[in-house]
């Protein structure tokens, strides 16, 4: 086996050797170019979580703004409801009123003919009344011979058509 | 006779051997040759210069290049945060460190590069070169732990919750259970490369053998080991990086200790 039958005459140039480059390794590589590299690899993921804190940000930003927009367009909606419910309550109280005036017209014009085919069938009652004594006085005239005064002939008629 | 005998020595790919008359240089009277296997070392780290370098092109969106490196900078730091904590971030240059110096040192030393003529050496098959890591983790706990906590780190022998009479019976276990983590460190590390390597020299040199022996013996023999060396060699790739991965792992785990006490 070498590493013992040489050890005696090689173990110190292999321990020289050794030193030698791995601390050649350990101060050029290992100290200066290995922190180097691995700033690099932290500056990338500084960068990527900088980008990745603003994509963030800018989504919170937009959802803010989506939200505001929300809000608004909320608002404006039960604005506009409000001023067509208005619209319409208005529209209905006007359209009430000119109905109320046309059904009170109505009513009046009614209530006028009424009154006027109330007075018609009195006179025509009147009139029945005063034919039918003018024919019950000619009737007892003709037939009784009889001249009947008018209050009696009518106070007669009005008996009678009080009965039916 | 010679042509008889195995041509394949399982040890010889662990031999060290200097490169290019270095043999006898020193330093303070210690013997510090350039071998072929400092020559693996240098490769390892270039090869990994080279992988982390094409991961600092530093673009935003990144390539396929960039990404790789940063998945295992990544893999590092996230294992180290899941271990430690918040803490743990400042061991990331040290365990990517020791974890990709391994890995490649483990990946590297599988390169079928005998084909070219090139004989790979897996530095991480000798107990030399993952002793010194290992005992630098364990340094690294040492320190950390004592700068930290003080004297107070020796309560580490002393689980939390343990009944007084039980004390003196458990420190001493704790304690030795604590002395022993490099050495498992490093000889998990050693043992699982160097089995790795010798298993599929064994296995070659059957095929080698048993083809030379004839065709009979190289339908009987050489093929099966060899479809068993494609199958070790995919497995092999998973232990070099479940080696790695342990190594760091464990580092990790030790760190949390010195950092967290338990």
């Amino acid at each position: 086996m070498p590493q013992i039958a040489q050890l005696a005459d090689t173990w110190s140039s292999q321990v020289f050797w050794l030193l030698v480059f791995f601390g050649i390794t350990f101060f050029v590589i290992g100290k200066i170019m290995v922190p180097k590299v691995m700033d690099t690899v932290a500056q990338r993921d500084g960068q990527i979580a900088a980008d990745l804190a603003a994509a963030k940000a800018a989504r919170d930003a937009a959802d803010e703004q989506e939200e505001a927009w929300r809000v608004k367009e909320n608002e404006n909606r039960a604005a506009a409801q409000a001023i067509v419910a208005k619209a319409k309550d208005e529209a209905a109280a006007k359209s009430e009123k000119k109905l109320a005036a046309a059904q009170k017209r109505i009513d009046k014009k009614l209530a006028d003919a009424e009154a006027r085919i109330d007075e018609a069938r009195t006179e025509a009652l009147a009139e029945v009344e005063n034919v039918a004594v003018e024919a019950a006085q000619d009737i007892v005239k003709t037939l009784a011979g009889v001249t009947v005064t008018k209050p009696v002939a009518t106070k007669a008629v009005k008996e009678q058509m009080a009965h039916g | 006779m010679a042509a008889d005998q195995a041509k394949v020595d399982p040890m010889k790919q662990f031999a060290i051997e200097a490169i290019g008359g270095t043999q006898g240089w020193e330093i303070a009277g210690f013997n510090i040759a350039f071998t072929n296997s400092a020559m693996w070392m240098l490769i390892t780290t270039v090869v990994l210069f080279v992988f982390v370098l094409g991961g600092m092109k530093r673009e935003l969106v990144p390539g396929r290049w960039q990404m790789m490196v940063e998945t295992f900078t990544g893999f590092i730091d996230n294992m180290l945060e899941a271990n430690i904590g918040k803490e743990g971030r400042k061991y990331v240059p040290y365990v990517f460190s020791l974890f990709m110096f391994i890995l490649i040192a483990n990946l590297i030393g599988l390169l079928p590069l005998g084909l070219v003529g090139i004989h790979p050496f897996t530095f991480t098959s000798h107990f030399t070169v993952t002793g010194v890591l290992a005992i630098i983790s364990f340094s690294i706990v040492l320190i950390v732990g004592f700068w930290k906590h003080g004297l107070h780190f020796f309560s580490l022998f002393v689980p939390h919750g343990t009944p007084l009479p039980m004390v003196p019976v458990i420190a001493p276990i704790e304690f030795i259970s604590f002395m022993v983590r490099p050495f498992s460190l490093a000889l998990r590390l050693f043992v699982a490369m160097m089995a790795g390597h010798v298993l599929l020299k064994v296995l070659s040199s059957f095929v080698i053998d048993g083809t030379n022996a004839g065709a009979g013996f190289g339908a009987l023999v050489g093929l099966p080991s060899f479809l068993l060396m494609i199958g070790i060699s995919a497995l092999e790739i998973l232990v070099a990086g479940i080696q790695a991965y342990v190594f760091a792992l464990l580092t990790s785990l030790y760190i949390n200790d010195a950092e967290h006490l338990h």
